[in-house]
């Protein structure tokens, strides 16, 4: 062979020197299950909607969101979002305000005119979902992407359950609501308000029903026995909410006492500042850190005015005089009475202490079993009778609108594999995609948007929503603070980062593949990869 | 000249790439069409600091000077893992003659390409810190007194690796080698002035001196490319963690070279004629042992008989880069959206 000059020896490629050889572990790419996805009640994708988001692919991103919850505006609003409690971006900085990104995603379509989409291919089955609530509009909304009919009864004039006559509208505006429900029931749901359901076999026989599904909430509050005057106004929080609810507000006066220390405790403490009490004072047996609202409320309800007795009891109330019993918490944190008592001066009292379930729709029914005031279900949802399910406030569960609405999917997945005749499976969980997993150099440091609220001033005498929205550009600051949680986000680290060329970018679907034949195993793209995307496994020999 | 900070785009520019910024912003490495100007193959050790320093430099240069680049390697680890005969690694025109005269072989390189009219195609000069800083010195330093139109890239591994992890002038004080080993009062290599190249080169008041590692990509290319905007003599320190002569695992390779720079040990600036105009600052700043406990070469410092007061003197060498640069962290470096 004609060589240049001075060239006496022919070369080869390196190519030549399969070094992958040298391995004993091999990088292989996984998707790990993001923390905040792990812990949405509702199973939404939440990484993977930020994702989408991170691009300004709103629609996109909305549209992810709506595959397994169909009411982001509304779950923006009052979602207590234990997503961000589970967020690993406080390693880094503080958690990703996903429920504001939520929001904003919901009001979006809502503004946009998106609609769900539409509904699956008809199976000729009918199933009767009873209340309307966050459980049963979800259900309705997940059987009708499955092809079943749906008929929704609910026994208010409007529908919404809980999130329209328990949640106030300073947390959620009517229109919204208004809106996502419609969204709903435009998908050919048959709705039937003002309906009480009495016996719930006889309504499934006569509708010919395949399968039923029980959302009927927990809209009864519980009473305690405390001597009052007859003069002395006393209602539940859940009656006083519903009326504030259908605008026909009960007169509470201007010195209203909250005995409880739930959420709907302080729902109904700041309803009353709003609709002119001067005192609004909740009376709580134990301290706030055993308080069980949500910390956030608590904080917001002190900035409007509200104040707390902590460690009393009601102890009677006559002659606008309440008598409070001091308490004390002994070793193992319960409360205890000291002996001790105080009076103050009050109009009205709103017993917030918790909420029982009216069943007596399954009277005459011995098949479904109830323990504990709830319906028991299994996983699917089902009872113990073939056909019927149950769940949100009806059922075992930590009682949030995200739970029923979770409970709603689930059940909706229940009843189409019983439909269906086949077994009902849950898809496989990936591995927790621990703080651990991830390189956190690599994000930019930002800390988080917060969202404006109203002027506390304003709040104290209007219905007008406390927490505004995200403007676009927030939004996607926002968005773009997700750690994407062992899910590849192409950042092209391990392309770059490999001494050895081994890793091939293909972008699309698949982004990268491993080059086996030149990969030595050293594991740099492992350690630099900053969401955890990759993982070491062991050579078989 | 400061370098502009990408503004908020989820990892900025911290990472090689990144979806959701603009092609122009993105680094060489992200680009599938990046030259490789090291092929696979290559029989450097896992975890190599140097092949990826080496193909993230020439593949900046590449782009720098559209592909008419020519380079000239000394001998080293990366002349000899590259070139085993009959293969080769060189996806680019590569020379290779002696250990100690690749500054005075990339010279005559330069000067040939001058006399044959061909000025666009530029020339590096390539090698390990032995080949740089002790064996091949003298023509170096001829090379930067004469202002040959060279860019000189070091790649500082700390060591002789190649022929079994012996010191070299650029080896650490306490480092265990092959020839400094762990006894007497001052185990390891001893505390003395080595050669600090950067600043020697800068001493020869040429057009433009600069450090980086390979923990750095975005500014690393950066700095190839302003390097291939001068003409005349160039000097580039690439700091290269080596797995094998430090006793680390491969996969910390990347993550030294960070803690290299956030410890302040290994200063990252630049200098235009012998006046340094940008210093890459301490991010999140770290204690010394967070980067020493990571090397064997420096086990001998931890553990029940260890010497704190060693490691005490070390950390007063990070203190003093952090001092004579300027490195100390930011205050604000939280809120980077203003620069959007």
């Amino acid at each position: 062979m004609e060589r240049p000059f001075a060239i006496t020896l022919d070369v080869g490629t390196s190519r030549a020197n399969h070094t992958g050889s040298w391995r004993v572990e091999r990088p292989v790419y996984v998707d790990r299950l993001p923390p905040c996805n792990d812990a949405c009640p509702a199973g939404e994708n939440i990484q993977g909607w930020l994702y989408e988001a991170e691009s300004g692919g709103y629609e996109a991103a909305w549209r992810k969101l709506v595959e397994n919850n169909p009411l982001p505006a509304i779950m923006g609003r009052v979602c207590f979002h234990p997503c961000e409690s589970a967020c690993n971006r406080v390693q880094v900085d503080e958690a990703v305000g996903i429920n504001a990104v939520e929001r904003f995603l919901g009001d979006t379509a809502i503004e946009h005119g998106w609609s769900l989409p539409a509904a699956g291919p008809d199976t000729g089955k009918r199933v009767l979902v009873v209340g309307a609530g966050p459980a049963g509009l979800s259900a309705a909304y997940h059987l009708r992407l499955l092809g079943h009919q749906v008929r929704l009864v609910d026994s208010s004039p409007k529908l919404g359950g809980m999130l329209r006559y328990g949640i106030p509208a300073y947390r959620l505006p009517r229109a919204i609501l208004d809106a996502e429900i419609a969204r709903i029931t435009d998908m050919g749901v048959e709705v039937v308000a003002n309906h009480t359901v009495h016996d719930i076999d006889a309504e499934r026989r006569e509708g010919g029903f395949d399968a039923v599904f029980l959302a009927v909430g927990a809209q009864l509050g519980k009473r305690v026995n405390i001597p009052a005057g007859d003069s002395s106004k006393v209602i539940d929080a859940v009656s006083f909410l519903h009326q504030v609810a259908d605008e026909d507000p009960p007169m509470l006066g201007r010195r209203v006492i909250v005995y409880g220390g739930g959420d709907t405790a302080l729902d109904a403490a700041r309803t009353a500042r709003r609709l002119g009490a001067t005192d609004a004072v909740i009376v709580y047996r134990r301290n706030r850190d055993k308080m069980p609202a949500h910390a956030e409320e608590v904080e917001q309800a002190l900035g409007e005015g509200v104040t707390v007795r902590w460690l009393s009891t009601v102890e009677r109330f006559e002659n606008e005089r309440l008598v409070l019993e001091k308490m004390r918490l002994n070793a193992d944190g319960f409360p205890e009475p000291t002996g001790e008592y105080e009076e103050l001066d009050a109009d009205s009292l709103v017993l917030a202490l918790g909420q029982d379930t009216d069943l007596s729709l399954l009277e005459g029914n011995d098949n479904v079993e109830v323990r504990d005031g709830v319906v028991q279900v299994a996983t699917t949802m089902m009872t113990n009778e073939g056909g019927v399910f149950a769940g949100g406030d009806a059922a075992p569960s930590d009682r949030t609108a995200t739970v029923a609405v979770g409970h709603g999917k689930r059940a909706a997945r229940g009843i189409d594999a019983y439909l269906r005749n086949v077994d009902f499976v849950s898809g496989d969980r990936h591995d927790l995609a621990t703080a651990d997993h991830l390189n956190t150099w690599y994000y930019a440091d930002a800390p988080r948007t917060e969202r404006p609220e109203l002027e506390r001033i304003r709040r104290q005498t209007n219905f007008e929503e406390v927490i505004g929205g995200l403007t676009e550009e927030n939004a996607l600051f926002e968005a773009r603070r997700c750690l994407s949680c062992g899910n590849c986000f192409e950042c092209d680290n391990c392309f770059g980062v490999c001494p050895d060329n081994a890793v091939i970018k293909l972008g699309g679907d698949v982004k990268y593949v491993f080059n086996y034949d030149f990969c030595k195993g050293c594991g740099i793209c492992v350690r630099e990869c900053p969401c955890g995307a990759i993982e070491m496994v062991p050579e078989l020999i | 000249m400061s370098e502009q900070r990408v503004h908020f785009y989820q990892v900025g520019s911290f990472a090689v790439g990144n979806r959701l910024l603009s092609a122009d912003d993105r680094t060489v490495q992200s680009s599938p069409h990046r030259t490789n100007s090291i092929d696979s193959g290559h029989r450097a050790c896992q975890g190599c600091g140097e092949a990826l320093g080496a193909r993230y430099a020439l593949d900046a240069a590449m782009r720098a000077t559209n592909g008419q680049l020519l380079a000239v390697n000394a001998t080293g680890c990366l002349e000899v893992f590259s070139t085993p005969y009959p293969e080769t690694s060189w996806r680019i025109p590569w020379l290779h003659s002696l250990f100690g005269n690749a500054p005075a072989v990339a010279t005559g390189v330069a000067a040939a390409m001058r006399v044959k009219g061909r000025s666009d195609v530029r020339v590096i000069g390539q090698a390990g810190d032995g080949g740089t800083v002790d064996i091949g010195f003298g023509t170096l330093s001829g090379m930067f007194e004469r202002n040959d139109d060279v860019l000189f890239i070091c790649y500082d591994n700390e060591g002789y690796m190649n022929t079994g992890v012996q010191r070299s002038a650029a080896t650490p004080p306490a480092a265990r080698t092959a020839t400094t080993d762990v006894v007497g009062a001052e185990p390891g290599n001893g505390f003395g002035q080595g050669k600090d190249l950067p600043r020697i080169a800068m001493a020869h008041d040429i057009p433009y001196v600069a450090t980086a590692t390979v923990a750095d990509l975005h500014d690393l290319e950066r700095k190839v490319e302003r390097a291939m905007s001068f003409r005349g003599a160039r000097y580039l320190h690439v700091f290269v963690p080596c797995p094998l002569g430090w006793g680390s695992a491969s996969n910390d390779t990347i993550h030294l070279a960070r803690l290299a720079k956030e410890t302040g040990l290994f200063p990252v600036f630049e200098a235009e004629h012998g006046v340094v105009t940008n210093v890459s600052r301490i991010r999140r700043l770290a204690p010394v042992e967070e980067y020493l406990k990571l090397q064997r070469r420096y086990a001998h410092l931890f553990g029940a008989k260890g010497r704190p007061d060693i490691v005490a003197r070390l950390q007063a060498i990070a203190d003093a880069n952090i001092a004579r640069y300027g490195l100390a962290p930011e205050r604000g470096e939280l809120d980077n959206r203003e620069d959007a």
